[in-house]
């Protein structure tokens, strides 16, 4: 009976990894590429704010789902990835791949930075303080000192590059292709980060620091290096959404970009890669079809979402869709 | 000088309402020790409330104790319904529950009265009081309704059986409930005790910063950061915190970096009592068993 129970459970337990593990993502991409070809440009623009939002959304859960630091002021780090873009690209005339390239890099360090302080802040004032600083940002950005270099309240404005070596695409569908081929590799590289011992020793700080500490794990330094990779995730979709948007400015990174990153999270899935991109599609969409109710209506069901979440699905929509198909499969199994 | 004067006194009259808020923020993290992110918006609705009661032609003073009534109430059926079911939950729940309040908060707001900016009553005198330059009735007001709701906690906790109860729940819970104490209604009555506070404190700034469902938003930051300056455990340290983080932004503001970085004096406040001391001005140190 009991080994019954037993093989029961690790048969649920490996079901997902074949044919689910390789077959659905090699599906997505063989989609994702043939999509901007039929539908519209418009379509394809929101499609590429989905990938860009599902980078952000990664970097956060690294930090808040995988690591168990809460930041509720992503935001802040999109801004500057953003910034970093625009400035580089605008003022310096820098190859957009190169300037998404610093905003990664500059976030990490930017990430970094800000990891130092919080490996004092537990829990609710880490919270608390990333709430401050996604609150302050657009002020920050106004500021009259820096203003040659944002652009004060007008922000800059950016244009879309072609396609290169003479490509048949349009600057959306070339943008489209370039941020399907960041996210990828980036999934590829939060994947082996979460599956390495790096990963589990990340984990393991979220679920029990004091552990942790005792295994050996140097608290500091992967607390900050998981900040630093996070914000570098989250940087470099910030840049990818300035080349996109074509414009950057103060009021585009209020605190609701910060809280709408943790909606996306949570109904993606904490701690789970897939999540993210079931996250970003539901902030794409969502708020868009909840607009045409009233002005008032998005943030009401993003409320209403964040809450009943907690109470009646933690796992988010990743771990729904993780629940179902163990559950297809063992009742498939049964003779 | 008499700018510098100027400056101090109404740096005073928001601080009043710094502290009123801090103090809200620290009757919750004291019995539950969750930080309430939706404590501003909160004071707004009831400030909401009041505006609507004053429009139909209630008069002042007895919609302001309607509105703290019902708040009071509105803080306890939160309480029950939203906060219990998480108390044991990670931080995480927790603060994605109050995040999810504060955005149903703002839009419900929103959807009933409108994003219009209106303007809410004073009921203070138009005149400067004993005709000085310094502050006018409203600022002095402000301050003068802080220390008396200051006073009356402390009151209240110092003088009452009930207020002993709350602190002996707040303290240590499973005594308290061995003692034969509720500590369930404890909690509620926390909760209600910081939105009515926090009613108070939406009502006093309200005709200063105008009334909008985000007008709370700058003001709930400075909240968090009196709170933390004085010691987030501490009632004390709120209004110490609160009345001088008011008079430094003032000065910050008029003096050293303009008006545009205001919300930075906050950011900068929080991060440097959380990096240098922690347990802030008046806090227990806490000593975590390992």
């Amino acid at each position: 009976m009991q080994s019954q129970s037993l093989e029961a459970m690790s048969v649920a337990k490996n079901l997902p990894r074949w044919p689910v593990r390789r077959v659905v993502p090699a599906l997505f991409v063989v989609l994702a590429c043939a999509l901007p070809f039929v539908v519209s440009n418009y379509r394809t623009f929101q499609l590429n704010m989905v990938f860009i939002s599902t980078i952000a959304l990664l970097g956060l859960n690294l930090l808040t789902g995988y690591n168990g630091q809460i930041s509720l002021g992503h935001g802040a780090f999109y801004a500057i990835g953003a910034y970093t873009t625009a400035i580089l690209m605008d003022r310096f005339n820098c190859p957009y791949v190169v300037a998404i390239a610093s905003s990664g890099v500059i976030c990490m360090g930017a990430g970094w930075l800000f990891g130092l302080p919080a490996l004092r802040l537990e829990g609710l004032y880490l919270a608390l303080a990333t709430f401050a600083l996604g609150v302050c940002l657009p002020q920050i950005l106004k500021y009259k000192g820096i203003e040659d270099w944002t652009g004060g309240v007008q922000g800059i404005t950016l244009i879309k590059p072609d396609a290169p070596l003479g490509l048949p695409l349009s600057p959306d569908q070339w943008l489209y292709f370039v941020s399907l081929g960041i996210l990828l590799l980036l999934v590829w590289v939060a994947h082996n980060l979460v599956t390495s011992h790096t990963g589990r020793a990340i984990m393991a700080i979220r679920d029990n620091p004091l552990a942790a500490t005792a295994m050996g794990i140097d608290l500091a330094r992967y607390k900050t290096t998981t900040f630093g990779i996070s914000a570098m995730f989250t940087g470099i979709a910030g840049g990818l959404s300035a080349l996109t948007v074509q414009f950057v400015a103060p009021d585009s990174f209020s605190i609701l970009v910060s809280a709408g990153f943790l909606v996306g999270i949570v109904v993606g899935g904490l701690a789970s890669l897939s999540g993210a991109l079931y996250g970003a599609l539901f902030l794409q969409f969502v708020p868009n079809l909840a607009d045409q109710i009233s002005k008032a209506a998005p943030w009401a069901i993003y409320g209403v979402v964040l809450i009943g979440f907690v109470y009646l699905m933690p796992a988010g929509i990743a771990g729904f869709v993780h629940r179902a198909l163990a559950s297809v499969k063992s009742s498939s199994r049964k003779p | 000088m008499e700018q510098l004067l100027h400056q101090i006194a109404s740096g005073l009259a928001t601080g009043g309402v710094y502290a009123s808020l801090a103090l809200a923020l620290v009757m919750i993290y004291q019995a539950t020790h969750h930080v309430n992110f939706a404590q501003g918006e909160l004071a707004m609705c009831s400030t909401y409330l009041a505006w609507w009661l004053v429009s139909a032609g209630v008069p002042y003073w007895i919609a302001f104790v309607i509105t703290v009534a019902v708040s009071f109430v509105f803080g306890m059926g939160i309480e029950r319904v939203l906060i219990r079911r998480v108390e044991r939950a990670p931080i995480l729940s927790v603060v994605i529950v109050f995040i999810g309040m504060q955005f149903i908060l703002n839009s419900l707001a929103g959807w009933i009265f409108g994003y219009t900016i209106q303007s809410f009553p004073s009921p203070f005198p138009e005149e400067s009081p004993w005709g000085n330059p310094y502050i006018n009735s409203h600022e002095l007001g402000i301050v003068a309704v802080t220390f008396v709701v200051v006073g009356l906690l402390w009151g209240f906790f110092r003088f009452t059986t009930l207020g002993l109860a709350l602190r002996g729940a707040a303290a240590n819970s499973d005594s308290a409930a061995l003692c034969g104490i509720r500590v369930g209604s404890m909690l509620a009555l926390g909760w209600g005790l910081a939105a009515a506070i926090g009613a108070v404190a939406g009502m006093l700034i309200a005709p200063v910063v105008f009334l909008d469902p985000n007008m709370m938003g700058g003001i709930l930051i400075y909240a968090f950061a009196a709170a933390l300056l004085g010691g987030i455990d501490s009632p004390v340290g709120a209004v110490i915190g609160g009345f001088s983080l008011g008079v430094l932004e003032n000065l910050a503001g008029a003096y050293v970096i303009g008006t545009e970085l205001k919300l930075t004096v906050a950011l900068i406040t929080i991060v440097a009592v959380l990096v240098v001391k922690p347990s802030g001005l008046l806090g227990k140190v806490v000593v975590t068993r390992v």
